[in-house]
Formats: C-alpha cells, sequence, structure tokens
C-alpha cells in the first residue's frame, strides 16, 4: 500500500498548549479515512498543519514523496491538496459559479475551459441552478456544498474535508455523502475528512483515527474503532453512534 | 554645540510628547474599545484648539483653564458622532469604516477653513515667554504647564478606567464583545460614551498644545497622522503604549529639528512607524493581534 | 481579445458606452474653453480612479498614497524635460520603472511582513509623505520652492513635447481613460482578475485555493503605480508646475480615491461615472457660489466630503451599481 499523504511524528505547540501531540498516520491512495475527536482535540490544526497554514514544531508531511510541511497554503493546495474550512469562507460577493470558476482557473488557465469545468462541477453538487446567486445569499448547506466544489475545482488528489457535514440535516448529510463518494470511486480522489457526523464517518470512511487531547487513541476500521473501549470512554461516551 | 543644548530640546521634546501621547490616548481608547480608526482624530483636536482660541480671544480665558469645558464640548461631539454616524458603520468593512471618517475629517478641516480662514493663529497668554531654571535647563513655562495638564488628564482617564464601574463596564466590552451584550451592556452607549472619552482627550490636548503651536486647519491631518505613528509605535489598544509613543515621538521630533532641518522632522516619525511595522507591528507595548 | 472585451456585456450597455464615447470625442467642437478644462479634469480623475481600483476595488487593498504615483511619474517626465530636453513620451520609459519601484518596495515591505488592512492604508500615506518630504528638499527639481515647465502661447499642438492647446490634451486624457477601462475590463475577465477578486474577498481562502496571494498583490501593486504614473507626466505637462506639498500631499490622495468610492470601488464605469458626478457637481456648486460672489477656500471640500458622507452611508457600493441597475445593466460583478 503506497501512502498518498504520510503524516510522521506531527507535534504542534501553541505558546505551550500542546495541540498535536506526536500524531503519525498514512492515507493511501483512493481512500476516504475520517480523524474524529471531541471538540478541542486537535484535529482542526492538524489539518491546518497538512494545509501549510501551521509549520510543525516537530515530524514531517510528505504527500506523494514530497515534503508538504514547510510550504505555504498555496503551494500545498498546487501540489494537490485540496480543503475546505470548518467554517465556511466563500468569496461573499461573487457568484456561486465565480467562486467555483477561480478555483478552475488553477489549473485551466483559459476562462472558458475553467468555466466548463466550474460547471461539471456546480452539476454534480447541486449548485448549478444557483450559479447565478452571490454566494453570500446561499442557505448554510449550500455554503458547505460551495465549499466543496471550489476545493474540488483546484483538481486535488487528496482533498482535506473540515467537518462538512456539520449544521446539515440528515437528508442533506446524505446528499453530501453520496456525492462524496461518487468523487471518490469515480475520479479516484482520496478524502481525509475531520466530522463530528459518525453517520457519515460510518458511511464513507474505510479507516478512523480517534484524536484526544492532541494525542492518536485509536486507529482502525470504523466498526472496530467505535467498540474501543478507549475511544467509548473518552469521546462517543453516551452519545455513542449517533 | 554644548550638552545643555541637547539636554533643553529633549526635555521640551518629552514636555511636548506628552501632550501628544494625550492626543493618541484618545484615538488609542477608540480603537481599543470600538476597533474603529478614527481618521478624523487630528481634525477633532484642531476643533479643540479653535475653541480654546476662540475663547481667548473673547473672553481672554486660558486655555488650561478652559481646558475641562473644551473637552465637555468635545465629548458631546464625539459622542453625537458615534451615535450618529459611527455606530451603523460597527459591522461594515473596514475601508468603509475608513472612508467614512475620512468624509467626517474632510468636513471638519474644510469647515474650520471656512470659518477661521488659512491663516495661522495662536493664544498670547501672559506666560508666554517664561521659562524656568532648573540647573543648567531653561524650559519653556508653556511646555511645563501643558504637559503637566497631560500627565494630570491621562492619570484622571487612567483612573477612570481602572477604579470607575463605567470604565470597567467599558473594557469590558472592549475585551469581549458577546460576553458584554449577553451580560446586557449597551454595547452601542458605551462605544458612544468611549468615543466621546477619545474625543474629550483629543480636545483637552488641544487646549494645551494650543500654547505651543500655532493651529492652521490644515494641522488636522498632520495630527491624524501623527497620532496614528505614535499609537502604531507604543501598540495600538494599549494606554500606557500611548503615552510612551508619545514622549518617544515628541522628543524623536525635536532631536531631528535640532539635528537636521525642522522640516525633516516629520520624516524621522515616519521613519519610526515604518520600522515597527515592519519590526514590531504590534508595537512596543501591544500584544500581538495582527 | 475583442471576444473576452464584449463576452457577456448586455446590448443596452454596449449601446450606453458607445454613445457616452461618441459624445465625449465630439465635445470639444461643442463646448467652450471653460467646459474643456472641466472635461479634462474629470477624465484626469476618471483615469486615476480607474487605476487605483485595480489595487483597491480588485486586489482589496486599500492605498491612501496614491499621490506618490502621480508625484514620481510627474517629476520624473519633467524633469527629463526640463534638464535635457527629453520628450514625455521618452520620459515615460523612466517614470514607469521609478512609479513602479515605488510600489513595489511598498507592496514588498507590507506583503513580505503582513502589514495589512488599515496599517497598510498607513504605511501608504507614510511613503507618499516621505516623497513630500524628500523631494522639499530635492534641490535639482525645485525642491519645495516648484518645479516649472517652460511655458508659451502655442499655435499648432505639439504632441511630441506635450506643449500646446487644451484640446490635444483632452483627446490625450480621453485615450488614456478609453485604454485604461478596457485593460481593466480585460484584467477582470482573465484569470488574473479572478485571483485579485478573490484575494479581495478572502485572503486566507484564496490561498487555500492555490493562488499565490503575495505576488498577485504585487501585480496589483505594480499595475496600478504605473498606470497612476502615467497621469502624474500628464498632471505635469498639463498644468507646468509641481510642488511637493500639493503633488504628494494626503489631500491629493484622498481627492483621487473619491471619484471611484462614489462611483463604486471594484466597478467598471464607477470611477467615471464618480468622476463626472463629483467634479461636474463641484464645478456647478462653485458657479452658484461665484454667482452670489461668495469665493470662500473650503467649500468645494466640505461639499466633497458631504458627498462622500451621503454616498458612504446610503449607497455603500456607490452610485454606479444603483444606476446600472436603474439602467438595467448589470456589471456581473461589483
Amino acid at each position: 500500500m503506497s501512502a498518498l499523504l504520510s503524516v510522521q511524528n506531527v507535534t504542534k505547540r501553541f505558546r505551550g498548549l500542546l495541540a498535536v501531540d506526536n500524531v503519525s498516520l498514512d492515507v493511501a491512495e483512493g481512500e476516504i479515512f475520517a480523524v474524529i475527536g471531541p471538540n478541542g482535540a486537535g484535529k482542526t490544526t492538524l489539518f491546518n498543519v497538512i494545509a501549510g497554514v501551521y509549520r510543525p514544531d516537530q515530524g514531517q508531511v510528505a504527500f506523494a514523496g514530497h515534503r508538504l510541511d514547510g510550504k505555504t497554503p498555496d503551494q500545498v493546495c498546487r501540489a494537490g491538496v485540496g480543503r475546505t474550512f470548518q467554517i465556511v469562507r466563500p468569496f461573499p460577493a461573487l457568484s456561486v459559479e465565480d467562486n467555483v470558476v477561480v478555483g478552475a482557473l488553477l489549473r485551466h488557465r483559459g476562462l472558458r475551459d475553467a468555466r466548463e469545468w466550474a460547471h461539471k462541477i456546480l452539476r454534480r453538487l447541486d449548485l448549478f441552478d444557483k450559479r447565478h446567486q452571490p454566494a453570500s445569499e446561499l442557505t448554510l448547506p449550500d455554503r458547505k456544498r460551495l465549499e466543496v466544489a471550489r476545493a474540488i475545482a483546484t483538481e486535488p488528489k487528496l482533498l482535506l474535508l473540515d467537518e462538512v457535514m456539520a449544521g446539515l440535516r440528515p437528508t442533506e448529510t446524505d446528499r453530501m455523502v453520496a456525492a462524496l463518494r461518487r468523487l471518490n470511486q469515480e475520479h479516484g480522489v482520496t478524502i481525509l475528512l475531520i466530522e463530528h457526523v459518525m453517520r457519515a464517518v460510518m458511511a464513507l470512511a474505510s479507516r478512523v483515527m480517534v484524536l484526544h487531547h492532541g494525542a492518536a487513541i485509536a486507529q482502525g476500521r470504523p466498526d472496530e474503532v467505535v467498540r474501543d473501549p478507549a475511544v467509548v470512554q473518552s469521546y462517543l461516551g453516551a452519545e455513542a453512534v449517533g | 554645540m554644548p550638552a545643555e543644548i541637547y539636554l533643553n530640546v529633549a526635555v521640551s521634546g518629552i514636555l511636548t510628547g506628552l501632550v501628544y501621547g494625550l492626543m493618541a490616548l484618545g484615538l488609542s481608547v477608540i480603537f481599543g474599545v470600538i476597533r474603529i480608526v478614527n481618521f478624523a482624530h487630528g481634525e477633532m483636536m484642531t476643533i479643540g484648539m479653535y475653541i480654546a482660541i476662540a475663547i481667548f480671544s473673547a473672553f481672554k480665558l486660558d486655555p488650561l483653564v478652559m481646558m475641562v469645558p473644551i473637552a465637555a464640548v468635545l465629548f458631546v461631539f464625539g459622542y453625537a458622532l458615534q451615535a450618529s454616524l459611527i455606530n451603523p458603520f460597527i459591522n461594515r468593512p473596514e475601508h468603509s469604516q475608513f472612508i467614512l471618517l475620512v468624509a467626517v475629517a474632510l468636513v471638519m478641516v474644510n469647515g474650520l477653513l471656512i470659518l477661521f480662514g488659512p491663516d495661522a493663529k495662536n493664544v498670547q497668554t501672559t506666560y508666554a515667554f517664561d521659562s524656568f531654571l532648573i540647573g543648567p535647563l531653561i524650559v519653556d513655562a508653556t511646555k511645563v504647564y501643558a504637559g503637566g495638564a497631560a500627565v494630570l488628564v491621562s492619570a484622571a482617564l487612567f483612573a477612570f478606567f481602572r477604579f470607575s464601574h463605567l470604565g470597567q463596564a467599558i473594557r469590558a466590552c472592549a475585551d469581549n464583545y458577546v460576553g458584554a451584550l449577553v451580560v446586557g451592556l449597551d454595547v452601542r452607549r458605551l462605544y458612544a460614551l468611549t468615543f466621546g472619552i477619545g474625543a474629550a482627550c483629543v480636545g483637552a490636548a488641544g487646549a494645551m498644545l494650543v500654547l505651543i503651536i500655532d493651529v492652521t486647519p490644515a494641522l488636522g491631518p498632520a495630527y491624524t497622522l501623527l497620532a496614528f505613528i505614535i499609537v502604531i509605535t507604543g501598540g495600538l489598544g494599549s494606554m500606557p503604549g500611548a503615552l510612551l509613543g508619545g514622549i518617544l515621538i515628541g522628543f524623536t521630533e525635536a532631536m531631528a529639528g535640532l539635528l537636521f532641518s525642522p522640516s525633516a522632522k516629520s520624516m524621522f516619525a515616519f521613519g519610526l512607524l515604518v520600522l515597527v511595522l515592519l519590526f514590531r507591528p504590534q508595537g512596543i507595548m501591544g500584544k500581538r493581534a495582527i | 481579445m475583442i471576444g473576452q472585451m464584449f463576452e457577456g456585456v448586455p446590448a443596452r450597455a454596449l449601446a450606453c458606452g458607445a454613445l457616452l464615447l461618441a459624445a465625449l470625442l465630439a465635445a470639444p467642437y461643442v463646448v467652450n474653453d471653460y467646459l474643456l478644462t472641466v472635461l479634462i479634469i474629470i477624465l484626469y480623475y476618471a483615469y486615476t480612479g480607474q487605476a487605483w481600483n485595480i489595487m483597491m476595488g480588485f486586489a482589496g487593498q486599500l492605498s491612501l498614497g496614491h499621490a506618490l504615483y502621480v508625484g514620481l511619474g510627474a517629476y520624473t517626465a519633467a524633469a527629463f524635460y526640463v534638464h535635457f530636453g527629453i520628450s514625455p513620451w521618452i520620459g515615460i520609459l523612466a517614470a514607469i520603472p521609478i512609479a513602479i519601484a515605488g510600489g513595489a518596495i511598498i507592496g514588498f515591505l507590507a506583503f513580505r511582513f503582513r502589514v495589512g488592512g488599515v496599517y497598510f492604508a498607513i504605511l501608504t500615506i507614510a511613503f507618499a509623505e516621505f516623497a513630500r518630504v524628500g523631494f522639499d528638499h530635492f534641490n535639482w527639481v525645485g525642491g519645495s520652492s516648484g518645479f516649472f515647465l517652460p511655458v508659451a502661447n502655442y499655435a499648432v499642438s505639439d504632441l511630441w513635447n506635450l506643449r500646446g492647446k487644451p484640446m490635444m490634451f483632452y483627446y490625450l486624457i480621453l485615450a488614456m481613460t478609453v485604454l485604461a477601462f478596457v485593460i481593466c475590463r480585460l484584467l477582470l475577465t482573465s484569470r488574473i482578475g479572478y485571483f485579485w477578486l478573490a484575494i479581495r474577498e478572502d485572503e486566507e481562502a484564496a490561498r487555500a485555493i492555490g493562488i499565490d496571494t503575495f505576488r498577485y498583490k504585487m501585480y496589483a501593486v505594480i499595475l496600478s503605480a504605473g498606470m497612476t504614473s502615467l497621469a502624474g507626466i500628464f498632471f505635469a505637462f498639463f498644468y507646468n508646475n509641481l510642488f511637493p506639498e500639493q503633488v504628494f500631499h494626503i489631500s491629493r490622495s484622498i481627492e483621487l480615491i473619491l471619484a471611484p468610492i462614489i462611483g463604486g470601488v471594484g466597478t467598471l464605469f464607477g470611477p467615471i461615472l464618480g468622476a463626472f458626478l463629483l467634479t461636474g457637481l463641484s464645478e456647478t456648486m462653485h458657479a452658484i457660489l461665484y454667482g452670489f460672489g461668495i469665493d470662500i477656500p473650503g467649500v468645494k471640500q466640505v461639499f466633497y466630503g458631504l458627498c462622500l458622507l451621503f454616498v458612504v452611508i446610503v449607497l455603500p457600493h456607490g452610485v454606479w451599481p444603483w444606476v446600472a441597475r436603474v439602467l438595467g445593466i448589470k456589471e456581473r460583478r461589483s
């Protein structure tokens, strides 16, 4: 199994607070990998280390055989890693279409090309009919999908999704799950997701890692992990498999 | 040049710097609480200066005596400005707020120009040419009075924010906007009060500065910039930082005026600003936030 | 190129644009000298506004020091002409690089050291002030007592040396304005324009989709500075005198940004409409006040201030988006 993304012993501190503590993970090409854990467990920090927002204090991140740590976010993206933000940040004054076109322009230099590609993505994520609306007027579920669409438009080999299901109703979650699965199966996009919605994790992920206080406390197949005593105690607890 | 000259110039620069510090304190308070950069700050100060001049020429009342009423007028003015114009802009983008205040400043400068004309005006107090002799030092009496008044007003302001309920409420509001809303503080009124306080500071500073320099309407933008420089140097939002920055700039200007040419002194102030922006953007006393 | 220029533009907008252009082309044959001068001023602000808009309206970087680039362009070309008799058309070759160097220094320092938002704006003011004080002491170009171009009454216009009648200057600034409009339109509908808008809207998100924000912000500053320096050359040869106190002053910088703000930041027609509104209204008011025998300095600027207040409060996106809606023309992005 060749790892597309390899995180090795990454540690990140903020003024003494240990946000990510010696975490390692490998994501294979074509895989869907989930990182779960309670709030404040360091999931988003780990993401930001991979995405180039933070430089790790220790450890390495490699992507397709190249070092990623030390690169800037835009370099990471150009290397083939797309990301979404936990708190969605579409370009508010731009139309839905233009939001995706900007992303598409990264690899399609001509505007016509980029727009064609953007349209394909918009159709896939059910946003085509709303393409002329300003992004600021979208509902939260639509904005979440737009966030994913924009990231996909950069044609990533690896997609980092930060809680794209949060705040969605169950039907919308299912729609998103279906879209992501298609993306994974038909286009071979590898996905690393942070998720609270266990229903989505169980449906999508082939492997799961559980973070707690910045450290990985379990890793494995979803059905194994949710039965792991340490995980149940520290995280899932009473809310169990929601 | 004998060493006493340097010392004299340094002391006089520091005394002027105290007044600058008070002016910048007003800007810093406004920014620290409302997160608005008051681009009309120097203009508000010139308004204070012209009020002082008008009162002096009409009733021969000393600007330092009239400092409190002048500050009160500016307070009302600042309160009204925040309550009517700026509050609706709290959630607008930064450049939008900036432009609003640029517009206010433009009206102020040129309103003063229409009212008072372009010529420089000043007050001639009875002690205008007095000076104190302290050992080898010769210090202008006006600067001593002005600097002393600036220290007094600053101390009062520190006390207000530390000990009074209202001051504490305003600080709470600055630390945590949402929290302040949650516990039921009337944030908009506190903002208006804050802007009023900032305006009062700069008004008082104007009443002091009018003893030291001549005033023209065009002074407004120059002092707005100076206040920015001071506040950014000292640390935006830090009250001690504003005072310290004021002293530093007052000193720098005085020394630059002595060693080079008086017209080059603003260049030194700007040079300091650029260095601070690049190498210590949080300012000397500020916490790293940007 | 041509296709990109007109793609997606409604016929009504094209018609309006063509009509405006025709009227402007014909104007010198209809209006008197005074009105021609007013039109020159209007177009000057439309042009500079368009150039400033690239930085603020497209890339979201608020510059309050654009007088710097006007001044650098003006002084460079004027110095070459006065001292060496070199045509301003050649002077351009020095003026643009010098202005660009100025912009690049500011941009590099600000973007490398992450000086953003209001701090960036203050940094731009600081550099303009630097230049003001510096040129005050720069005696080769007159220092604080001013720098003057030779003036004479010209029978024929000498386009090569930009000596001549208002009509020549009028067509020159009109050509510049049209060109700036075309350039901005092309930029806005190309990759770089999209990237700028993304940076303006949300820089971190822009970086996350692979945009090298440092590089594209630099492009915006460089282009804006270069274009603005051309306005400076025009300024120097039209007015024939340069004083650092006036050329580099912060109030010049503010005057330069009024038209695009009033017209609509980030729009293509905004700077043009804003310039017409502002200069048109202020000249009208001036004429009325003059008619009543009132001639007080400052009235015009108070009026500017009130206009600015009105627009920023009532029409925060500027007048043009509102006019466009009324006319039924929607500019794609504003």
